[in-house]
Protein backbone atom coordinates (compact mmCIF):
# COMPACT_ATOMS: atom_id res chain seq x y z
CA UNK A 1 0.00 0.00 0.00
CA UNK A 2 2.51 2.04 0.91
CA UNK A 3 4.45 1.23 -2.29
CA UNK A 4 1.57 1.87 -4.29
CA UNK A 5 1.81 5.33 -2.92
CA UNK A 6 4.87 6.57 -3.51
CA UNK A 7 4.76 4.94 -6.73
CA UNK A 8 1.90 7.51 -7.55
CA UNK A 9 3.72 10.14 -5.79
CA UNK A 10 6.91 9.65 -7.70
CA UNK A 11 5.10 9.74 -11.41
CA UNK A 12 2.35 11.71 -10.58
CA UNK A 13 2.99 14.19 -13.44
CA UNK A 14 2.88 11.60 -15.76
CA UNK A 15 -0.27 9.74 -14.49
CA UNK A 16 -1.73 13.95 -14.84
CA UNK A 17 -0.87 13.94 -18.38
CA UNK A 18 -2.30 10.36 -19.17
CA UNK A 19 -5.52 11.57 -17.58
CA UNK A 20 -5.91 14.72 -19.20
CA UNK A 21 -4.70 12.91 -23.03
CA UNK A 22 -7.51 10.17 -22.27
CA UNK A 23 -10.24 13.03 -22.02
CA UNK A 24 -8.43 15.20 -25.18
CA UNK A 25 -8.28 12.00 -27.17
CA UNK A 26 -12.08 11.79 -26.29
CA UNK A 27 -12.80 15.35 -27.19
CA UNK A 28 -11.08 15.49 -30.28
CA UNK A 29 -12.67 12.45 -31.87
CA UNK A 30 -16.04 12.47 -30.67
CA UNK A 31 -18.02 14.12 -33.47
CA UNK A 32 -16.38 12.94 -36.71
CA UNK A 33 -18.11 12.09 -39.74
CA UNK A 34 -18.44 8.44 -40.48
CA UNK A 35 -16.91 7.94 -44.20
CA UNK A 36 -13.74 9.34 -42.26
CA UNK A 37 -13.42 6.29 -39.77
CA UNK A 38 -10.95 4.48 -41.50
CA UNK A 39 -8.57 7.07 -42.28
CA UNK A 40 -8.87 8.21 -39.13
CA UNK A 41 -8.16 5.09 -37.69
CA UNK A 42 -5.35 4.48 -39.98
CA UNK A 43 -3.86 8.00 -38.90
CA UNK A 44 -4.28 6.84 -35.20
CA UNK A 45 -2.11 3.83 -36.39
CA UNK A 46 0.31 5.62 -37.45
CA UNK A 47 0.54 7.90 -34.69
CA UNK A 48 0.81 5.20 -32.20
CA UNK A 49 3.80 4.03 -33.94
CA UNK A 50 5.45 6.92 -31.72
CA UNK A 51 6.23 3.25 -29.76
CA UNK A 52 9.65 3.49 -32.55
CA UNK A 53 11.05 6.00 -30.09
CA UNK A 54 11.30 3.48 -27.05
CA UNK A 55 12.53 0.94 -29.79
CA UNK A 56 15.69 3.59 -30.94
CA UNK A 57 16.56 4.21 -27.36
CA UNK A 58 16.40 0.14 -26.46
CA UNK A 59 18.97 0.03 -29.43
CA UNK A 60 20.97 2.76 -28.31
CA UNK A 61 21.75 1.93 -24.79
CA UNK A 62 22.49 -1.96 -26.01
CA UNK A 63 25.79 -2.51 -25.00
CA UNK A 64 27.75 -4.31 -28.71
CA UNK A 65 28.12 -7.75 -26.80
CA UNK A 66 24.54 -7.92 -26.21
CA UNK A 67 23.17 -9.66 -29.03
CA UNK A 68 19.74 -10.81 -27.60
CA UNK A 69 19.19 -6.85 -26.68
CA UNK A 70 20.91 -6.02 -30.22
CA UNK A 71 18.82 -8.52 -32.64
CA UNK A 72 15.69 -7.79 -30.35
CA UNK A 73 16.32 -4.03 -30.72
CA UNK A 74 17.02 -4.18 -34.53
CA UNK A 75 13.54 -6.41 -35.05
CA UNK A 76 12.04 -3.46 -32.81
CA UNK A 77 13.13 -0.54 -34.70
CA UNK A 78 12.44 -2.18 -38.16
CA UNK A 79 8.74 -3.47 -37.02
CA UNK A 80 8.67 0.41 -35.67
CA UNK A 81 9.69 2.25 -38.46
CA UNK A 82 7.38 -0.08 -41.05
CA UNK A 83 4.64 0.90 -38.55
CA UNK A 84 5.16 4.76 -38.42
CA UNK A 85 6.36 5.08 -42.37
CA UNK A 86 3.56 2.64 -43.57
CA UNK A 87 0.66 4.26 -41.61
CA UNK A 88 1.31 7.60 -42.73
CA UNK A 89 1.71 7.08 -45.97
CA UNK A 90 -1.40 4.52 -46.64
CA UNK A 91 -3.31 7.25 -44.70
CA UNK A 92 -2.32 9.89 -47.55
CA UNK A 93 -3.36 7.74 -49.99
CA UNK A 94 -7.09 7.17 -48.69
CA UNK A 95 -7.55 10.72 -48.18
CA UNK A 96 -6.27 10.83 -51.56
CA UNK A 97 -8.66 9.02 -53.01
CA UNK A 98 -11.10 11.14 -51.26
CA UNK A 99 -10.53 14.04 -53.05
CA UNK A 100 -11.02 12.73 -56.15
CA UNK A 101 -14.34 11.10 -55.23
CA UNK A 102 -15.70 14.33 -54.44
CA UNK B 1 21.12 21.78 -24.15
CA UNK B 2 20.93 19.27 -25.77
CA UNK B 3 18.20 17.80 -23.58
CA UNK B 4 16.20 20.91 -23.12
CA UNK B 5 15.60 21.02 -26.65
CA UNK B 6 14.63 17.52 -26.75
CA UNK B 7 12.03 18.49 -24.42
CA UNK B 8 10.92 20.93 -26.88
CA UNK B 9 10.82 18.93 -29.78
CA UNK B 10 9.00 16.17 -27.81
CA UNK B 11 6.27 18.96 -26.59
CA UNK B 12 5.85 20.32 -30.11
CA UNK B 13 5.30 16.38 -30.87
CA UNK B 14 2.59 15.68 -28.84
CA UNK B 15 1.04 19.02 -30.12
CA UNK B 16 0.62 17.83 -33.44
CA UNK B 17 -0.03 14.51 -32.58
CA UNK B 18 -3.25 16.35 -31.46
CA UNK B 19 -3.50 18.75 -34.31
CA UNK B 20 -2.99 15.99 -36.24
CA UNK B 21 -5.80 13.64 -35.48
CA UNK B 22 -8.34 16.62 -34.89
CA UNK B 23 -7.87 17.63 -38.57
CA UNK B 24 -8.13 14.03 -39.13
CA UNK B 25 -11.59 14.14 -37.21
CA UNK B 26 -12.92 16.80 -40.23
CA UNK B 27 -13.38 16.36 -43.91
CA UNK B 28 -11.55 19.29 -45.39
CA UNK B 29 -8.36 19.65 -43.28
CA UNK B 30 -8.24 15.58 -43.37
CA UNK B 31 -5.25 15.23 -45.47
CA UNK B 32 -3.23 18.03 -43.63
CA UNK B 33 -3.50 16.67 -40.60
CA UNK B 34 -2.06 13.40 -41.37
CA UNK B 35 1.21 15.39 -43.02
CA UNK B 36 1.10 16.97 -39.50
CA UNK B 37 1.42 14.38 -37.58
CA UNK B 38 3.71 12.52 -39.64
CA UNK B 39 5.52 16.08 -39.44
CA UNK B 40 5.85 16.37 -35.96
CA UNK B 41 7.18 12.16 -35.42
CA UNK B 42 9.76 12.55 -38.08
CA UNK B 43 10.77 15.78 -35.80
CA UNK B 44 10.16 13.62 -32.54
CA UNK B 45 12.29 10.79 -33.75
CA UNK B 46 15.40 12.55 -34.91
CA UNK B 47 15.25 14.48 -31.91
CA UNK B 48 15.78 11.24 -29.76
CA UNK B 49 18.09 9.93 -32.15
CA UNK B 50 20.33 12.62 -31.90
CA UNK B 51 20.09 14.49 -28.39
CA UNK B 52 18.56 11.69 -25.94
CA UNK B 53 21.25 11.05 -23.22
CA UNK B 54 20.39 8.84 -20.59
CA UNK B 55 22.54 9.44 -17.52
CA UNK B 56 24.78 11.53 -19.27
CA UNK B 57 25.64 9.52 -22.31
CA UNK B 58 24.20 9.85 -25.88
CA UNK B 59 22.62 6.80 -27.58
CA UNK B 60 25.36 4.37 -29.59
CA UNK B 61 24.69 1.52 -32.10
CA UNK B 62 23.91 4.31 -34.60
CA UNK B 63 25.17 1.97 -37.88
CA UNK B 64 22.24 0.01 -36.35
CA UNK B 65 19.66 2.26 -35.64
CA UNK B 66 20.12 3.59 -39.20
CA UNK B 67 19.71 -0.02 -41.10
CA UNK B 68 16.89 -0.76 -39.09
CA UNK B 69 15.38 3.12 -39.77
CA UNK B 70 16.01 2.54 -43.53
CA UNK B 71 15.03 -1.25 -44.29
CA UNK B 72 11.79 -0.11 -42.55
CA UNK B 73 11.02 2.89 -44.44
CA UNK B 74 11.99 0.66 -47.90
CA UNK B 75 9.06 -2.02 -46.65
CA UNK B 76 6.83 0.52 -45.00
CA UNK B 77 6.64 2.63 -47.84
CA UNK B 78 6.52 -0.55 -50.96
CA UNK B 79 3.97 -1.98 -48.86
CA UNK B 80 1.85 0.90 -48.53
CA UNK B 81 2.32 2.16 -52.30
CA UNK B 82 1.75 -1.11 -53.72
CA UNK B 83 -1.60 -2.32 -51.40
CA UNK B 84 -4.94 -2.27 -53.56
CA UNK B 85 -7.44 0.18 -52.45
CA UNK B 86 -9.42 -2.47 -51.37
CA UNK B 87 -7.00 -4.02 -49.33
CA UNK B 88 -6.54 -0.99 -47.27
CA UNK B 89 -7.90 -1.78 -43.83
CA UNK B 90 -5.77 -5.36 -43.84
CA UNK B 91 -2.95 -3.21 -44.49
CA UNK B 92 -3.83 -1.01 -41.71
CA UNK B 93 -4.20 -3.88 -39.58
CA UNK B 94 -0.75 -5.36 -40.38
CA UNK B 95 1.28 -2.27 -39.46
CA UNK B 96 -1.33 -2.01 -36.35
CA UNK B 97 0.01 -5.55 -35.34
CA UNK B 98 4.00 -4.63 -36.65
CA UNK B 99 3.45 -1.72 -33.75
CA UNK B 100 2.18 -4.27 -31.39
CA UNK B 101 5.00 -6.07 -31.63
CA UNK B 102 7.79 -3.77 -31.30
CA UNK B 103 5.93 -2.77 -28.20
CA UNK B 104 6.28 -6.07 -27.10
CA UNK B 105 9.93 -6.70 -27.99
CA UNK B 106 10.81 -3.44 -26.19
CA UNK B 107 9.23 -5.23 -22.99
CA UNK B 108 11.19 -8.10 -23.45
CA UNK B 109 14.13 -6.41 -23.96
CA UNK B 110 13.87 -4.44 -20.87
CA UNK B 111 13.00 -7.38 -19.03
CA UNK B 112 15.94 -9.00 -19.50
CA UNK B 113 18.20 -5.98 -18.76
CA UNK B 114 15.97 -5.76 -15.21
CA UNK B 115 17.21 -9.06 -14.55
CA UNK B 116 20.72 -9.24 -16.00
CA UNK B 117 22.01 -5.85 -15.04
CA UNK B 118 22.28 -6.53 -11.32
CA UNK B 119 25.03 -8.96 -12.50
CA UNK B 120 27.33 -7.17 -14.44
CA UNK B 121 29.92 -6.40 -12.19
CA UNK B 122 30.43 -2.64 -13.21
CA UNK B 123 26.56 -1.93 -13.69
CA UNK B 124 26.33 -3.10 -9.84
CA UNK B 125 28.65 -0.79 -8.88
CA UNK B 126 27.38 1.89 -10.99
CA UNK B 127 23.62 1.09 -10.31
CA UNK B 128 24.91 1.29 -5.88
CA UNK B 129 25.90 4.16 -6.32
CA UNK B 130 22.78 5.30 -8.24
CA UNK B 131 20.97 4.06 -5.31
CA UNK B 132 22.63 5.49 -2.98
CA UNK B 133 21.44 8.94 -4.72
CA UNK B 134 17.71 7.68 -4.95
CA UNK B 135 18.27 7.03 -1.41
CA UNK B 136 19.23 10.18 -0.55
CA UNK B 137 16.71 11.70 -2.59
CA UNK B 138 14.20 9.45 -0.88
CA UNK B 139 15.34 10.45 2.63
CA UNK B 140 15.73 14.31 1.56
CA UNK B 141 12.02 14.30 0.13
CA UNK B 142 10.70 11.93 3.02
CA UNK B 143 12.40 15.40 5.40
CA UNK B 144 10.57 17.72 3.44
CA UNK B 145 7.00 15.85 3.17
CA UNK B 146 7.35 15.08 6.90
CA UNK B 147 6.42 11.80 6.28
CA UNK B 148 8.55 9.11 8.45
CA UNK B 149 7.88 6.37 6.38
CA UNK B 150 11.12 6.00 4.17
CA UNK B 151 12.20 2.54 3.39
CA UNK B 152 15.87 1.41 3.29
CA UNK B 153 16.52 -1.38 2.09
CA UNK B 154 19.77 -2.38 -0.31
CA UNK B 155 17.95 -2.90 -3.45
CA UNK B 156 15.40 -0.93 -5.07
CA UNK B 157 11.93 -1.92 -5.59
CA UNK B 158 10.98 -3.40 -9.14
CA UNK B 159 7.61 -3.90 -8.66
CA UNK B 160 6.37 -1.24 -10.44
CA UNK B 161 8.56 -1.32 -13.08
CA UNK B 162 8.13 -4.62 -13.68
CA UNK B 163 4.33 -4.35 -13.66
CA UNK B 164 4.60 -1.65 -16.56
CA UNK B 165 7.03 -3.72 -18.48
CA UNK B 166 4.72 -6.13 -18.11
CA UNK B 167 1.46 -4.13 -19.02
CA UNK B 168 3.66 -3.31 -22.70
CA UNK B 169 4.23 -6.84 -22.73
CA UNK B 170 0.76 -8.38 -22.80
CA UNK B 171 -1.12 -5.65 -24.21
CA UNK B 172 1.52 -5.77 -27.43
CA UNK B 173 1.40 -9.30 -27.56
CA UNK B 174 -2.09 -9.33 -27.75
CA UNK B 175 -2.58 -6.34 -30.21
CA UNK B 176 0.10 -8.34 -32.75
CA UNK B 177 -1.61 -11.89 -32.90
CA UNK B 178 -4.88 -9.77 -33.08
CA UNK B 179 -3.92 -7.96 -35.50
CA UNK B 180 -1.62 -10.75 -37.79
CA UNK B 181 -5.28 -12.87 -37.56
CA UNK B 182 -7.57 -10.12 -38.60
CA UNK B 183 -5.17 -9.23 -40.98
CA UNK B 184 -5.64 -12.98 -42.76
CA UNK B 185 -9.18 -12.87 -41.98
CA UNK B 186 -9.53 -10.01 -44.43
CA UNK B 187 -7.34 -11.27 -46.94
CA UNK B 188 -9.68 -14.58 -46.73
CA UNK B 189 -6.48 -16.88 -45.85
CA UNK B 190 -8.24 -17.05 -42.61
CA UNK B 191 -11.83 -18.47 -42.38
CA UNK B 192 -14.19 -17.67 -39.37
CA UNK B 193 -13.13 -20.65 -36.32
CA UNK B 194 -14.83 -21.05 -33.32
CA UNK B 195 -15.48 -24.11 -31.15
CA UNK B 196 -17.33 -25.11 -28.68
CA UNK B 197 -16.20 -24.14 -25.10
CA UNK B 198 -13.98 -21.23 -26.56
CA UNK B 199 -15.14 -18.78 -24.42
CA UNK B 200 -13.62 -20.98 -21.56
CA UNK B 201 -10.22 -21.90 -22.97
CA UNK B 202 -10.19 -18.07 -23.69
CA UNK B 203 -10.48 -17.44 -19.76
CA UNK B 204 -8.40 -20.03 -18.69
CA UNK B 205 -5.52 -18.32 -21.46
CA UNK B 206 -6.42 -15.08 -19.84
CA UNK B 207 -6.18 -15.99 -15.99
CA UNK B 208 -3.09 -17.44 -16.84
CA UNK B 209 -1.58 -14.49 -18.11
CA UNK B 210 -3.04 -12.14 -15.21
CA UNK B 211 -2.13 -14.79 -12.66
CA UNK B 212 0.95 -15.05 -13.93
CA UNK B 213 1.78 -11.29 -14.17
CA UNK B 214 0.45 -11.17 -10.90
CA UNK B 215 3.46 -13.89 -9.41
CA UNK B 216 5.80 -11.76 -10.69
CA UNK B 217 5.49 -8.60 -10.09
CA UNK B 218 4.58 -9.95 -6.05
CA UNK B 219 7.75 -12.15 -5.92
CA UNK B 220 10.34 -10.05 -8.22
CA UNK B 221 11.94 -8.41 -4.93
CA UNK B 222 12.62 -11.71 -3.27
CA UNK B 223 13.42 -13.11 -6.05
CA UNK B 224 15.94 -10.64 -7.50
CA UNK B 225 17.55 -10.44 -4.06
CA UNK B 226 17.75 -13.63 -3.46
CA UNK B 227 19.37 -14.49 -6.89
CA UNK B 228 22.00 -11.22 -6.17
CA UNK B 229 22.59 -13.04 -2.67
CA UNK B 230 23.77 -16.24 -4.15
CA UNK B 231 25.33 -14.73 -6.76
CA UNK B 232 24.06 -16.62 -9.97
CA UNK B 233 21.41 -16.07 -12.23
CA UNK B 234 20.61 -19.66 -11.78
CA UNK B 235 17.83 -18.86 -9.07
CA UNK B 236 15.99 -16.23 -11.69
CA UNK B 237 15.71 -19.12 -14.49
CA UNK B 238 11.85 -20.51 -13.09
CA UNK B 239 11.14 -16.90 -13.22
CA UNK B 240 12.25 -16.06 -16.85
CA UNK B 241 10.34 -18.98 -17.92
CA UNK B 242 6.78 -17.44 -16.26
CA UNK B 243 7.57 -14.17 -18.39
CA UNK B 244 7.85 -16.27 -21.34
CA UNK B 245 4.92 -18.31 -20.90
CA UNK B 246 2.72 -14.95 -20.49
CA UNK B 247 4.24 -13.66 -23.42
CA UNK B 248 3.11 -16.87 -25.24
CA UNK B 249 -0.22 -17.08 -23.61
CA UNK B 250 -0.95 -13.47 -24.36
CA UNK B 251 -0.27 -14.45 -27.80
CA UNK B 252 -2.34 -17.20 -28.12
CA UNK B 253 -5.21 -15.14 -26.05
CA UNK B 254 -4.46 -12.14 -29.13
CA UNK B 255 -5.44 -14.87 -32.13
CA UNK B 256 -8.55 -16.72 -30.15
CA UNK B 257 -9.64 -13.26 -29.51
CA UNK B 258 -10.47 -12.37 -33.05
CA UNK B 259 -10.70 -15.83 -34.40
CA UNK B 260 -14.54 -16.36 -34.07
CA UNK B 261 -15.33 -12.60 -35.08
CA UNK B 262 -16.94 -12.43 -38.03
CA UNK B 263 -15.01 -10.72 -41.04
CA UNK B 264 -18.04 -7.94 -41.49
CA UNK B 265 -16.77 -6.45 -37.94
CA UNK B 266 -13.13 -6.99 -38.34
CA UNK B 267 -12.72 -3.05 -39.00
CA UNK B 268 -14.32 -2.37 -35.79
CA UNK B 269 -12.10 -5.44 -34.20
CA UNK B 270 -9.02 -3.75 -35.96
CA UNK B 271 -9.98 -0.39 -34.39
CA UNK B 272 -10.20 -1.72 -31.06
CA UNK B 273 -6.27 -3.36 -31.91
CA UNK B 274 -5.37 0.08 -32.72
CA UNK B 275 -6.10 1.55 -29.35
CA UNK B 276 -4.66 -1.72 -27.71
CA UNK B 277 -1.72 -0.99 -29.40
CA UNK B 278 -1.67 2.90 -28.47
CA UNK B 279 -1.65 1.70 -24.55
CA UNK B 280 1.00 0.05 -25.21
CA UNK B 281 3.42 2.27 -26.76
CA UNK B 282 2.03 4.38 -23.49
CA UNK B 283 3.61 2.51 -21.62
CA UNK B 284 6.81 2.45 -23.23
CA UNK B 285 6.19 6.41 -22.25
CA UNK B 286 6.10 5.45 -18.72
CA UNK B 287 8.72 3.31 -19.06
CA UNK B 288 11.23 6.45 -20.37
CA UNK B 289 9.79 8.60 -18.71
CA UNK B 290 9.25 10.04 -22.31
CA UNK B 291 6.34 12.23 -22.49
CA UNK B 292 5.65 12.34 -26.19
CA UNK B 293 5.07 8.26 -26.06
CA UNK B 294 2.89 8.60 -23.56
CA UNK B 295 0.67 11.27 -24.83
CA UNK B 296 0.82 9.43 -28.69
CA UNK B 297 -0.41 6.45 -27.11
CA UNK B 298 -2.90 7.48 -24.61
CA UNK B 299 -4.57 9.55 -27.46
CA UNK B 300 -4.63 7.03 -29.80
CA UNK B 301 -5.55 4.53 -26.84
CA UNK B 302 -8.81 6.58 -26.14
CA UNK B 303 -9.35 8.09 -29.56
CA UNK B 304 -9.54 4.49 -30.92
CA UNK B 305 -11.71 3.18 -27.82
CA UNK B 306 -14.21 6.44 -29.19
CA UNK B 307 -13.76 5.42 -32.64
CA UNK B 308 -14.23 1.69 -32.24
CA UNK B 309 -17.58 2.42 -30.32
CA UNK B 310 -18.87 5.28 -33.14
CA UNK B 311 -17.98 2.61 -35.82
CA UNK B 312 -20.06 -0.05 -33.98
CA UNK B 313 -23.05 2.64 -34.12
CA UNK B 314 -22.37 3.53 -37.88
CA UNK B 315 -22.72 0.01 -38.18
CA UNK B 316 -25.77 -0.52 -36.22
CA UNK B 317 -24.02 -2.71 -33.46
CA UNK B 318 -22.92 -2.44 -30.06
CA UNK B 319 -19.31 -3.42 -29.25
CA UNK B 320 -20.88 -5.83 -27.04
CA UNK B 321 -22.28 -7.74 -29.96
CA UNK B 322 -18.66 -7.59 -31.67
CA UNK B 323 -17.31 -9.26 -28.88
CA UNK B 324 -19.36 -11.49 -26.92
CA UNK B 325 -21.77 -12.14 -29.66
CA UNK B 326 -19.11 -14.17 -31.25
CA UNK B 327 -18.51 -16.34 -28.72
CA UNK B 328 -22.00 -17.93 -29.02
CA UNK B 329 -20.75 -19.39 -32.23
CA UNK B 330 -20.11 -18.48 -35.99
CA UNK B 331 -23.36 -19.26 -37.04
CA UNK B 332 -24.73 -15.71 -35.41
CA UNK B 333 -22.33 -14.14 -36.27
CA UNK B 334 -22.35 -15.24 -39.94
CA UNK B 335 -26.40 -14.71 -39.73
CA UNK B 336 -26.19 -11.09 -38.82
CA UNK B 337 -23.57 -9.98 -40.96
Amino acid sequence: MEYILSFFQQHIELIYIVILSIFLGVEVISRVPSVLHTPLMSGANAIHGVVIIGAIIVMGQAEADNYLALILGFLAVILGTVNVVGGFVVTDRMLEMFKKKK
Amino acid sequence: MGLSVLSIIYLIGSVTFILGLKMLSKPDTARKGNLVAAAGMVLAILGTIFLYKSEGKHLHNYGWIAAGLLIGTVIGVMAAKKVKMTAMPEMVSMFNGMGGACAALISVVEFNHLVHSRFNVGEVLSSAGEQMVQQLQRILQGVADGNGNVTIGMHPDLRGHLLIILLGLIIGAVSFAGSVVAWGKLNGRIKDFAFKGQHIVNLVVMAIVVIGAAVLVLTVNQRVQAAVDAGSVDGLLSFQLLFYLILICALIYGILFVLPIGGADMPVVISLLNSFTGVAAACGGFLYNNPVMLTGGILVGSAGTILTILMCKAMNRSLKNVLIGSFGGGAAAAATS
